[in-house]
């Protein structure tokens, strides 16, 4: 029984993505410094996208010759037999943790902590995202040592590839036995993109060595992930010059308990910008009678209500949507996220698509249903409005065509769509009075229920149908019903969109 | 142009002897042919053989001076057919496609071919696509080997013993008379590896030799009486000179002989992740000394008596590793076993799994179970778990935040707008059945679109649905809905899907995705390829082939990005009342092989300060409200999510990537669907022209004043 044991790294990537490039990469680097190396993937259609493991093993050619061998070399990773794991992905490292090749004895981690959502996260119609932190843990906890940070952030800092921050951060743990200029040449060797690559490598291989470095102990290095977590609301900067808006502050902080203020001050500033001082004030006025009910646990009641209130009451009609087009912060973010240079022209074009119910909601009440309900004029506009319309809103007539839509802002009051949404809104808001009356948990629940009615066309009227659902529920259920329920109610109906799961918890409840 | 560019794997096919070739498997495949004086090469693209396919297709110059013929067949069976050039001819030729979907189209030509047997040496090399990366029913190519008595080779998966089976392949078939089948498992395709390489050999005997002196004996042709004589042939005279060969050649290996009283039996492509197994369990060490004896069969089949009875001699019990089922090879064995009155024990699926990949856990399981019921090693702990570090608890189970992550459509792929717009239709007319084919295409089986119905192999789309018509003279009411690629549309479904829906009066329709190339094996060229090929004729479009079989609805929508051209499309052919089989053709070029080819192009054109526009999409956070009904009916790798910028909004927000690449689908998509007008298009100009800037500034001296105005409005209310 001779030889020593080869060095056992497995790749995590999704196709396409660099793991390739690694694997060529550590070969290379192995073949070049006195090792055999071999590696093996499972290509075809697993490169469209989908994940996928590369696996490398080197041997020592010295010890081979001396032991006048060859070595047999696996083709696939042996759970709890891995040097190193290298994730280009989070969920990657959560997966390799869960196929077992992650193992406290023997695993170095190298993970990238960014993610890239998995089909199932994307389509959820809510927030179908899962807990980032719940992956870290477990990753923690398998990995002799974890080695992580941003490394997708980092590659575009450098303006490189993952796969060279991958290489580097790697060379950093010094879990391999080459220097740190063996695996520069490599980079070298291969041609391609050499500079950004090595500048990438550099980088990660420093700030990976410098954290281990730094205090000992755990032996764990890199930032934690915070996906998920809320943006925090602005606090009130500087004293308004308007003598509304002072007023209207004047009364956040007075009339309302300190918790609900945050929450408060952000709709406010809402409602302000997106109809006027006095449409903030009515804003408060409603809230003032949830305030006023007086019941145990009022603060998170009000904070929810306070929350989805500013939403429903900012709605999102054509007039919205044209005034936040137009801005220049929105100009200038568009710039920066298409990477748009100084020195390059910039066009931007919207892809409208306003139908005969848009076009009624926005004009005045009785016109507006008149209209609806009438006979040839509708067919009418319908017939104008069955294609979609692309805006150019960097140029002129584009432009000013959105400023003409936004500026209808002065007679939303009177529109179709108003009256139609402050209807819904005083029922909503009668409803959660009289939940509370029964139990504040299941006004909490009937508040949030408003979290149903989002988007736009097809996608608001379906949220729509679902909301008055549950709202029939909670009339006729009353005191039966429990807001576990109810929550329970809503999740369904945000779980698909013709509404199945929806039915079958209704009538799983006997509630259908 | 396939998918990959071997310019540098092509150098390496020029190596003399005594160099060192390293590469992939697959490669060392080619290789080996060149050094065995191979007269013609065959086969149809397919992972995991694809690299075999388009290295030679890179190589035609090495070729020419060989004098060696290269096709890429029209399909398995054209490359199973070819062989027939060795029954009359000295030549050795060999032909390559995917196991066993190709075998299975090959089959015919294979049984027709291994009745007759052949006089020059030839080669069947297929990939086995079996385990995990696989895109295929799980089956085994052992089978056809045994059905046609084809003598299946399975080497050991490294580089020298790879091209040692090539060579002797050769050498087996012409001293058998008989096809022989190289299987290589997927991981062996893909392994990288070394080998000393040997010159190439120039064939003895070539093609156009065998031109000018045309030979016949009817003997060989597959037609009584001759045929029974075949049947005679394979079994007294191929099959005795086969096991002679092999034994004289030594072709299976024995290991470690009489070293302990139980043994394993392991086919070569087994072996190394076996004794990864065995040096876990410490009877052997990385250089494959074992304490164990061990049988490693490089020829699967045919079984050799005297070799297994010389390795069960006075051994208690071995141990069968052999992956996949039926257990042929067990049983093969047990019966040699049984006849020779063995009292040998014999175990193989009773401690290894009958059904799945022989992964390295698997074999360690199994190699455990065997080693520890005859006392060699300690039974398995109750799988003495890692103790974790408790440093942190986690939530809940990892299975909860590890998600399924299926292969999908690219980035702007073509082939997404066609599986959205028959999502719109659907909600209009309902969901009809639909009978999808093999391609990229099939990923519409999956979310987010989870269409198609069944999937009876390549090209076989439309024959799929033949059955699913209403009975002549009944009304008409749904009509099923069939897809297929291109590739598979040449490959066979022009005539087992198109022209059988003429024949037989089909009222149904068949969506043909022409994205000019095979895409899925790695973006191979075929007839309708739009691009130049130096050495093969493209440019046939696939609309006159469908005229051409009788088909009289045809339409074909130049631009598939087009959603609501697409979706009208589409309800026309399942709405008109014109009778007969209703054919789409959705052409747009694969993005994949799109953005390979001008990429480059305008990196260059911007760098020598040429105007380059580009493309790109984005979402507007503030207008979004995070339903994600965009996503829905994309499923684009460039159309994600990201935390809601809205202080007052949890939902996560739909957001473009930097990978976009401007295909216009997300657009498309808003409008057809009336979504939300959260999207925008940006357009980049590069190197503007001076008219560019002179209208951006017009432009921007008006809009800007426009918004400081509104700007200095709501600054009177800022807080």
């Amino acid at each position: 029984m001779a030889g020593t044991e080869p060095i056992k790294i497995a790749i995590l990537a999704m196709g396409g993505e660099g793991g390739g490039v690694l694997a060529d990469w550590l070969v290379d680097l192995g073949e070049h410094n006195g090792y055999i190396a071999q590696t093996t993937s499972v290509p075809g259609v697993a490169q469209r996208t989908g994940a996928t493991i590369y696996y490398v093993e080197l041997y020592p050619r010295v010890q081979a010759e001396r032991d006048g061998g060859t070595p047999v070399l696996a083709l696939m990773p042996l759970p709890g037999d891995v040097d190193v794991v290298l994730a280009s992905e989070l969920m990657e490292a959560g997966r390799a943790v869960q196929r077992g090749l992650v193992t406290p004895d023997r695993t170095t981690l190298v993970a990238s902590t960014h993610r890239v959502y998995s089909i199932a996260e994307k389509t959820a119609m809510g927030d179908g995202r899962v807990d980032d932190h719940n992956l870290m843990a477990h990753a923690q906890r398998a990995a002799g040592r974890f080695v992580r940070f941003d490394m997708a952030q980092a590659a575009e800092d450098a303006g490189s590839v993952i796969s060279a921050v991958m290489f580097g951060a790697l060379a950093g743990t010094g879990v391999l036995p080459f220097s740190r200029a063996q695996f520069e040449g490599t980079i070298e060797r291969g041609g391609v993109g050499v500079k950004p690559s090595l500048k990438a490598f550099g980088a990660a291989c420093a700030r990976v060595g410098a954290e281990l470095e730094a205090p000992a102990g755990t032996g764990q290095t890199g930032t934690d992930v915070q996906a998920g977590a809320p943006v925090p609301v602005q606090p009130v900067q500087g004293v308004p010059r308007d003598p509304q808006v002072r007023a209207l502050l004047g009364r956040v902080a007075g009339g309302f308990p300190a918790s609900a203020v945050p929450v408060l001050i952000e709709g406010v500033r809402r409602l302000i910008d997106y109809q006027d001082p006095a449409y903030a004030q009515l804003y408060l006025d409603r809230l003032a009678r949830i305030a006023s009910l007086r019941v145990e646990g009022e603060a998170l009641l009000l904070q929810e209500s306070a929350r989805h209130l500013a939403l429903w009451m900012s709605y999102e009609d054509t007039v919205r949507v044209a005034q936040l087009k137009t801005r220049a912060t929105r100009f200038e973010r568009v710039r920066d996220e298409v990477h748009a240079g100084s020195d390059q022209v910039l066009a931007i074009s919207e892809f409208m698509h306003p139908r005969l119910e848009e076009i009624c909601d926005t004009l005045p009440a009785g016109l507006g249903r008149w209209l609806l309900g009438s006979g040839w004029p509708r067919s009418l506009v319908g017939r104008f409005t069955r294609t979609g319309r692309i805006i150019s809103t960097s140029s002129l007539r584009g432009f000013l065509l959105l400023l003409l839509v936004a500026g209808m802002k002065r007679w939303r009051r009177s529109s179709l769509r108003f009256a139609v949404e402050t209807l819904r809104i005083e029922q909503w808001l009668a409803q959660i009075e009289q939940a509370a009356a029964i139990n504040p948990r299941l006004a909490v629940e009937v508040a949030q229920c408003q979290r149903l009615v989002k988007g736009y066309g097809d996608t608001h009227a379906r949220g729509w149908r679902n909301f008055e659902t549950l709202m029939a529920v909670v009339r006729r259920a009353g005191a039966s019903l429990a807001p576990v329920t109810l929550r329970e109610l809503s999740d369904a109906a945000l779980a698909d969109e013709h509404g199945d799961q929806l039915r079958a918890t209704l009538a799983r409840h006997a509630l259908a | 142009m396939a998918e990959r560019s071997f310019a540098e794997e092509v150098k390496k096919l020029r190596l003399g002897a005594g160099e060192l070739f390293r590469g992939e498997g697959i490669l060392a495949v080619t290789k080996a042919l060149l050094e065995s004086g191979v007269a013609y090469v065959a086969g149809y693209q397919g992972a995991p053989i694809s690299h075999l396919m388009d290295v030679l297709a890179d190589a035609q110059d090495i070729l020419a001076e060989h004098g060696i013929r290269f096709e890429n067949s029209a399909s398995e069976a054209t490359a199973a057919a070819t062989l027939a050039a060795s029954v009359n001819y000295p030549l050795r030729g060999a032909v390559t496609f995917k196991s066993t979907a190709g075998t299975n189209v090959a089959s015919d030509a294979l049984a027709n071919l291994a009745s007759g047997g052949v006089t020059g040496g030839a080669l069947i090399v297929v990939g086995e696509d079996y385990g995990e990366g696989s895109s295929i029913m799980q089956e085994r190519s052992h089978a056809f080997a045994m059905k046609s008595q084809i003598w299946l080779l399975d080497p050991r998966p490294n580089l020298p013993a790879i091209v040692r089976a090539v060579k002797s392949g050769f050498e087996l078939s012409e001293a058998s008379h008989t096809p022989v089948m190289l299987q290589l498992r997927i991981r062996a395709c893909h392994v990288h590896g070394e080998f000393v390489a040997a010159d190439n050999v120039k064939p003895a005997f070539t093609v156009r030799d065998a031109l000018e002196n045309p030979q016949r004996d009817v003997n060989r042709i597959v037609l009584p009486p001759a045929s029974f004589l075949h049947e005679q042939e394979k079994v007294n005279e191929r099959w005795p000179a086969a096991v002679r060969f092999i034994l004289e050649r030594g072709l299976n290996e024995l290991f470690a002989e009489g070293t302990d009283e139980i043994g394993i039996v392991v086919q070569g492509g087994s072996y190394n992740m076996l004794m990864r197994a065995l040096l876990r369990l410490g009877v052997a060490d990385v250089y494959g000394n074992s304490r164990v004896p061990l049988y490693v069969m490089n020829v699967a089949y045919p079984v050799v008596d005297s070799e297994v009875l010389r390795f069960c001699q006075g051994k208690r019990a071995v141990l069968m590793v052999e992956e996949g089922q039926p257990n042929f090879i067990e049983q093969n064995i047990a019966t040699i076993l049984r006849q020779a009155g063995s009292a040998t024990a014999l175990h193989g699926k009773d401690m290894l799994t009958m059904a799945g990949e022989y992964s390295a856990a698997e074999l360690l399981k199994g190699a455990r179970a065997f080693l520890a019921h005859y006392g060699r090693v300690e039974p398995a702990a109750v799988e003495a778990r890692q103790p974790l570090k408790a440093a942190v608890i986690p939530l809940t189970p990892i299975a909860d935040s590890v998600n399924a992550r299926p292969p999908g459509f690219c980035t702007g792929c073509p082939e997404r707008p066609i599986f959205t717009a028959m999502k719109l239709v659907e909600r209009e007319l309902g969901p009809h059945h639909v009978s999808a084919d093999i391609g990229c295409h099939l990923f519409s089986i999956l979310p987010p679109f989870n269409l198609g119905n069944t999937t009876m192999g390549y090209g076989l789309g439309a024959a799929g649905s033949a059955a699913l018509n209403p009975p002549a003279g009944t009304p008409q009411g749904k009509r099923a809905i069939s897809v297929m690629g291109d590739g598979g549309f040449w490959h066979n479904g022009l005539t087992s899907g198109i022209a059988n829906s003429v024949f037989n009066r089909s009222d149904n329709l068949t969506i043909v995705v022409d994205n000019s190339y095979t895409s899925a094996t790695g973006g191979q060229d075929i007839l309708s390829s739009t691009a130049q090929n130096p050495t093969r004729s493209t440019g046939h479009a696939i609309e006159a082939a469908v005229r051409g079989v009788g088909v009289k609805w045809v339409r074909t929508v130049r631009r598939t990005y087009d959603v609501a051209g697409m979706r009208d499309a589409l309800k026309e052919a399942l709405t008109t009342r014109e009778p007969g089989p209703k054919v789409l053709i959705a052409q747009s070029e694969c993005m994949l092989n799109k953005q390979r080819r001008e990429k480059p192009l305008v990196r260059q054109a911007a760098a020598a300060g040429k105007r380059v526009v580009r493309e790109r999409f984005g979402v507007d956070a503030d207008t979004c409200t995070g339903d994600h009904s965009c996503i829905r009916l994309s499923g684009c790798p460039s159309l994600s999510i990201k935390s809601n910028p809205d202080p007052l909004r949890s939902d996560p927000v739909a957001t473009v990537l930097d990978s976009c690449v401007g295909c216009g689908l997300c657009g498309e998509v808003s409008q057809a669907a009336v979504l939300c007008p959260s999207f925008y298009r940006a357009q980049i100009v590069t190197n503007p022209t001076r008219w560019d800037r002179l209208r951006q500034r017009l432009r921007q001296a008006v809009i800007v004043r426009l918004q400081q105005r509104d700007a200095r409005a709501r600054a009177r209310y800022a807080f």
